[in-house]
C-alpha cells in the first residue's frame, strides 16, 4: 500500500509516543505544520484502511513482571496452517500469531505464537494449552525463550 | 505500588485510547478522576517504564517492508555480532533466544530492495549466514492482552 508522505511523517512523529500533554495531537500537529484536525483525521483514515491497527498506551510486558517471553513454533500442515492460527490467535494470553516460511532442514516451522508467563510454569502451561488445541496436527514443536533483550525500539522506518 | 488508576489505564487503554483534541480528559471522564490524574498517572507509568509508549501501532508491513531475521552464532561471537546488529537503525528489536539459532531480530525497510541490502550487508560484515522468516500470513484478533496486575 503506498502512503501518502503526510501520513508517514504523522506515523513517524508518533512512533515514539504521543507527548503526555493535554492535547498530544496538537502538539504533533504543530511539529508537522498541519491541524490538530487534518491529523486525527489522518490517522482515523488510516485506522479504516488498516495501516494503524490500534491507538493504544502500550504496556511492557517484561517490566509488568512478564519475564518468561516464549517464542513458540510448530509445524502443521500448511493446509490447516489457516484455520489453527486462527485458533491460536484466539487465546487470551497469545500476543502475536504469524506464518512464516520454513527454512528445511534446518528449520522446519511454520506457525509462530509469542506467549508471556510471569513464571516458566505459566508459559509452561500456556504452551500445553496451545498443543493441545492444534493436537495431531502438530509434527514437531519447541520453544524459544528469550534469554537477553539486546534491542527493543518501537516500530521505525530507515529511510 | 501500582494504584487502581495505573492499573486501569494499563489494561483498558491496549485499544481505543481516544482519538479526540483531549484525550486524557475523555479517559478521566469515562474513570471519573481528573485530567490531571491521568495525566500523571500515565507520567509515572512512562517513567517506570511500565508502558513504552502511547500511539498508533502499525499494521505490519502496511508501511515499508520488514522481516524477522535469525542467526545461529558460535557463543564466542556472539557478543560482537549482536552489537553490531543492534547497531543498525533498519533492526527495531533484537533478542538473544535459547536455541541453535541464537540471535532473533527484525529488520524494516522502507522498501524490500533497501531490506535486501541491509541483510546482505549484514552477512558480509559478520561472516554468518540469515534465516529469512517474513511474515505470511498474521492472526490477527482485536483483542489486548490481559494482564494479570497485581502490585
Amino acid at each position: 500500500m503506498q502512503l501518502e508522505a503526510i501520513d508517514r511523517q504523522i506515523i513517524q512523529t508518533t512512533q515514539a509516543g504521543l507527548p503526555l500533554v493535554a492535547e498530544p495531537y496538537q502538539a504533533i500537529a504543530e511539529q508537522l505544520d498541519l491541524s490538530a484536525e487534518e491529523v486525527m483525521q489522518r490517522i482515523s483514515n488510516m485506522q479504516q484502511n488498516g495501516v494503524i491497527r490500534r491507538i493504544a498506551a502500550v504496556p511492557n510486558h517484561y517490566k509488568l513482571g512478564y519475564r518468561y517471553n516464549g517464542m513458540t513454533v510448530w509445524d502443521v500442515d500448511d493446509k490447516h496452517v489457516d484455520a489453527l492460527g486462527q485458533r491460536v490467535a484466539e487465546l487470551p494470553f497469545v500476543s502475536h500469531c504469524y506464518q512464516r516460511p520454513r527454512y528445511l532442514p534446518d528449520w522446519p516451522y511454520n506457525l509462530f505464537a509469542m506467549v508471556h508467563g510471569k513464571t516458566e510454569q505459566d508459559a509452561e502451561r500456556q504452551i500445553a494449552i496451545i498443543a493441545e488445541l492444534l493436537g495431531s496436527d502438530v509434527r514437531r514443536n519447541t520453544v524459544l525463550y528469550s534469554t537477553k533483550i539486546l534491542k527493543k525500539t518501537g516500530l521505525r522506518i530507515a529511510g | 505500588m501500582l494504584s487502581p488508576l495505573h492499573k486501569q489505564l494499563l489494561n483498558d487503554y491496549q485499544q481505543d485510547f481516544p482519538l479526540s483534541p483531549t484525550p486524557y480528559r475523555d479517559i478521566a471522564e469515562q474513570l471519573g478522576v481528573t485530567e490531571d490524574q491521568v495525566l500523571r498517572a500515565f507520567r509515572e507509568l512512562s517513567e517506570r517504564q511500565l508502558i513504552s509508549r502511547i500511539g498508533p501501532v502499525i499494521a505490519p508491513n502496511s508501511i515499508g517492508s520488514s522481516a524477522l531475521v535469525a542467526m545461529a552464532v558460535p557463543d564466542y561471537d556472539l557478543e560482537w555480532v549482536a552489537e553490531m546488529i543492534s547497531a543498525y537503525p533498519e533492526v527495531n528489536h533484537n533478542y538473544e533466544r535459547e536455541n541453535r539459532f541464537n540471535l532473533w531480530f527484525v529488520a524494516v525497510a522502507d522498501d524490500e530492495r533497501h531490506l535486501r541490502a541491509v541483510i546482505e550487508d549484514i552477512e558480509h560484515r559478520t561472516g554468518y549466514k540469515t534465516m529469512l522468516l517474513p511474515m505470511l500470513a498474521d492472526y490477527y484478533i482485536n483483542l489486548g492482552f490481559e494482564l494479570e496486575l497485581h502490585d
